[in-house]
This record gives structure tokens, sequence and C-alpha cells, in this order.
């Protein structure tokens, strides 16, 4: 190795520390800022470092250096535009569509670098797979966050069947590839293959389970970024992919935790199609609660905890529901959030929108910070979210059993901002809504916070 | 390859270790700050401008630049934004 290799290797070096240090600095809001500068300026300078090897190396033909430029800047302008310009509820489509271009980039690493060199590896042949399955893939489940594709589950005819006849044939070519050292087309073949499973993989997967589903796809994306570091022997694309692909593992189980569903079940699809049933079956009467009683009822609370959940960002309610918070902090009660891990659309989503409305982030308290604090909470204000606020979970036999919920039940008084008693995802009677202590507020949800914060103006002490 | 493969699994630890830590509120920026991470697949973009040679090729290394440009230079800007949001109380 000569004297230039060694240093480039050491920045290579520098920079995959700074990746681990900027995730690190993520554990904290208040670092968290400074970790993912970090990491920028750990990605800036290894950008730099390439640029040096290949001018130092004088390898680059004036073709390839062009088409390097001219997709690059258009790429960078691309994505500046659309991360400046993003609203913060279009989050978890924005975060799809970078993850597709990521998956799709490393997948043609594989073909490009094939087409020019010799060695077949199986590594060339599973980032080639699993790039093009994240790529088409992730770019459905964005286009279902987005509402251009259509939320629900769409059942293709046949669908496992051909996934699985896809399957075959990639291993098949993927056989003929590293074993028998085939052509390169036998790469396309593959790719052709993961791109058509890529879709039917994310075509009937329902909107209820899309934040386990965007995160196993960053898990993909990781993976396919360090197989191509492997077919290029690069150290820095090797590390970066396997911290993403970490990441994106757990979140991915944290999420099916939460939502009490098996990764497994969640592939197979079909689950959340996103309309509830509007009519009821319960036979039990429920207690409705006027806004003027509501609002005083809050005023007078000693601590009040706000249970936002996706009915909430779907109505965009995020700035009244932080208004009513503030107007209550002002006259002195406790508030706090208490947020269920799937409360969004992707992990930790719903604290993005409440931290755009300026909810302080030492408000925002998690599943476990949270159920201890019920017992000595006076009133819960549930607003747009249902089946993890269900207490039927603590029980065997239902479609909830075993889901984590926020033990609402156990505040002195619980109102509910509901539009009806419609059934949440799971499609069953919530069964907070007949407990005595829980009061319904009839109304959507924008309206109904609106509304309290009006009555409290009128009717604070 | 053996040490490819080391340093592989060894990284998957040490990811785990680290973002296992990040706490409930953090998660999305956690994965949008992951997702500009595996944007370094640019590097690996770059360097395959080294080794391709045909018109095919440039066509097939500008589409790759274009993405991992887009990926690498929107996911850090808009993990950013996010980040700027989270305010404590004072």
């Amino acid at each position: 190795m000569s004297a230039f290799d060694a240093v480039v290797h050491l920045v290579y070096l520098a920079c995959a520390t700074c990746f681990v240090i900027g995730l690190h600095q993520m554990n904290a809001p208040a670092t968290a800022k400074r970790g993912n500068r970090v990491s920028a300026a750990g990605m800036g300078v290894a950008i730099l470092t390439t640029a040096v090897v290949l001018i130092h190396d004088h390898s680059v033909r004036a073709g390839a250096a062009w088409a390097l430029i001219i997709g690059g800047v258009a790429g960078a302008v691309a994505g500046l535009i659309a991360a400046r310009r993003v609203k913060m509820t279009a989050m978890p489509q924005l975060v799809s569509l970078f993850n597709a271009v990521g998956g799709g980039a490393a997948a043609l690493i594989a073909l490009g670098d094939r087409a020019t060199t010799t060695e077949a590896t199986v590594t060339a042949v599973l980032d080639v797979a699993i790039g093009g399955v994240t790529f088409s893939g992730s770019l459905i489940a964005s286009g279902k966050l987005a509402g251009r594709v259509p939320g629900k589950p769409l059942i293709v005819p046949f669908g496992r069947i051909i996934t699985l006849a896809l399957a075959a044939i990639a291993t098949l070519f993927a056989v003929l590839f590293v074993g028998f050292d085939g052509p390169v087309a036998s790469l396309y073949g593959i790719a052709a293959c993961a791109l058509v499973a890529g879709v039917l993989f994310t075509l009937p997967i329902g909107g209820a389970d899309m934040p386990v589903v965007i995160s196993l796809l960053n898990a993909f994306t990781g993976t396919a970024v360090a197989m191509a570091g492997f077919v290029l022997e690069s150290t820095p694309l090797i590390i970066a992919g396997a911290l993403v692909g970490a990441a994106g593992a757990i979140l991915t189980k944290l999420m099916a935790d939460a939502m009490n569903r098996s990764i497994g079940a969640i592939i197979a699809g079909g689950y959340g199609t996103g309309d509830a049933v509007a009519v009821s079956a319960t036979s039990q009467p429920v207690r409705e609660v006027t806004v003027d009683d509501a609002a005083i009822q809050l005023a007078y609370a000693g601590k009040v905890v706000i249970v936002p959940g996706y009915g909430l960002a779907a109505a965009q309610a995020q700035h009244e529901a932080v208004a009513l918070a503030q107007a209550l902090t002002e006259q002195g009660v406790r508030v706090s959030y208490a947020i269920h891990p799937v409360a969004g659309r992707m992990p930790g989503h719903m604290n993005v929108l409440l931290a755009e409305a300026n909810a302080p982030y030492d408000q925002l308290k998690d599943l476990e910070e949270s159920n201890p604090e019920f017992s000595r909470t006076d009133v819960v204000l549930i607003v747009g979210a249902n089946d993890v606020t269900n207490p039927a979970a603590r029980r065997p036999g239902n479609p909830v059993s075993g889901m984590p919920i926020l033990d609402v039940d156990k505040a002195r008084s619980v109102i509910v901002i509901k539009r009806s008693l419609g059934h949440g995802y799971a499609g069953i009677d919530n069964e907070l809504y007949t407990d005595p202590r829980t009061a319904m507020l009839f109304s959507d949800a924008k309206a109904g916070l609106a509304a309290l914060l009006a009555g409290l103006h009128a009717y604070a002490p | 390859m053996i040490a490819d493969l080391t340093i592989f699994l060894l990284s998957l630890l040490v990811g785990f270790e680290v973002i296992s830590k990040v706490p409930a509120t953090l998660h999305t920026p956690l994965m949008s700050g992951a997702n500009a991470i595996h944007g370094v697949v640019i590097v690996g973009v770059m360097l395959l401008a080294a080794t391709v040679s045909s018109v095919a090729g440039y066509a097939l290394l500008a589409v790759a630049a274009f993405f991992a440009a887009m990926n690498v230079a929107g996911g850090y800007v808009v993990t950013d934004r996010m980040l700027a949001m989270f305010r404590s109380r004072s």
C-alpha cells in the first residue's frame, strides 16, 4: 500500500467514525442536531477524498466525469429543493423517496461494475436484488403515503405465486451468474425480477402497517449499500450500510412490537384499510360531554395528558393541540403528551409534528414514560387515537390482545375527541368509551380542539 | 473478503448498540439521518466512474449519480430542518 492509499484509508476511517458519533449524538434532542452535522461533515470529507483519489489516479474518462457531475448536481438540486419544501406531515413519503433512490443507486453500482470488471460475486447478486426490491418497493410506499397510490391493501391476483416464481427465476440467474460466470444479462434479469417483486411486496400492505414497512425498507437499503461496498471493496460503504441496516432493523422490530403484529403477517398484507366502519355495535351507552364542560374540567385539572393519534395528524390538528396545551400551561396546569410508538405514519412522526407546532420536547413522553403517570393524572384528552387506548388489549382472545397500550383508563377522567364511535384498524369496539370515567366529545379533531381552546378562554378562572 | 465481512459484522453490532439508545421522540430524524448516511453510496458511484467507458455505462453512471446525490443532499438537509424544531421549554 502506498503512502497515498494509506492516508486515503485513514481519512475514510475518520469519516466512518463521524457517522457513528453522529448517530450516537442522536440519543438526546439537545445534541441531535450537532450529531447530524458531524455525520454530514464526515460525508463531505468522504466525497472530497474520493474526488481527490479519482483525480490522483487519472482514471476517469471525460465522458464519465461529465456524467458524474451532471447527474450529481441535478440530483443534489432536486434533493435540496424537496428537503426544503416538504411539509412535516409529508415527511414519511419523502424519507421513503430518498430511501428508494439510495437503494436504486446501490443496485446500479453492481450493474455498472459488472459491465466492466470481471468478478462475479454473490454480493453483486445481493446488491442488485435487495437494491431493486427497495427501489420499487419504496417508490410504491412513498406513493401510498402521498395518496398517489391507493393506501388500502391492493391484492394482486396470484401475487404470492408470482413472487415465488420471480424468486425462483432470480435464483436461477444468480446460479448462472456466480456459478458459471454468466453474462451481465443475467444480472439485469435479477434486477428486473427484483423490481417487480418490490411492487408486489408493497402493494398489498395497508396504511396501518406503513411505519413497519418503511423501517424495513430502510434496513434493506442499508444492506444493499453494504453489498455495494463489498462489490467495490470500499470500507466506508460497508460500515455506513451496516449502521443503517441496524437502525432499520431496530425500528422495524420496535414498530412491529408496538402494533402487536409479526413481521411475517405484515408482509402478508391486507391489514389497515383506513376505512374504519362508521357504525358501532356497542350496546352499552356512552357518556357525552359538552365543549364547555370539557373546557372547565381541563381548566381546573392539576395534570392533563394529551394522547394524540393518527387522526390528529390526518386532521392537521397538531397546532390546535399545542395551542390548547400552552393555554393550559399558562393556567398552571401540568401538561404532557403521551405518544404511542405507532401514532404517526413512520416511527416518531407524531413527535416531529408536535415539535413543529412548538411543543417543547420535554413534554413529549413515550409509552414507558407515560404509563406510570396516568394514575396521577386528572384528565386524559384523547385526540384521534383508538386501538392504542383499548383496555381489551390486556385480555386474551381479541385482535388487540397483547398490544402495548397507553393505560389511560387509570386516570381520574378521560375525554375522547372523536367524530363517531367508529372502529380503529383492529375493527373492534373500544371498551374505554363505555367506561364510566370516559366522556365523549363528538367532533372533528381540529374543530374540537379549537372549540375547547375558545371554551377555556371564556370560562377559565 | 473475510476482512470486509468482519467490518460489516462489527459495524452492524456498533449500529445496534448506538441506535438502541435513541429515544422514541427522535425516531423520525433518526431514520432520516440514517437515510442520509446511506447516501455514502455516492462514494461508490464516484469509484464506479473510474471503470466505465461506454455510452451505456455513462448513462447508467449519470442516473446513479442523480439518485445518490439526491439521497445524500436531501437527507442531511431535511434531517437538519427537523432537528431544528426540537426545542426545550426554555
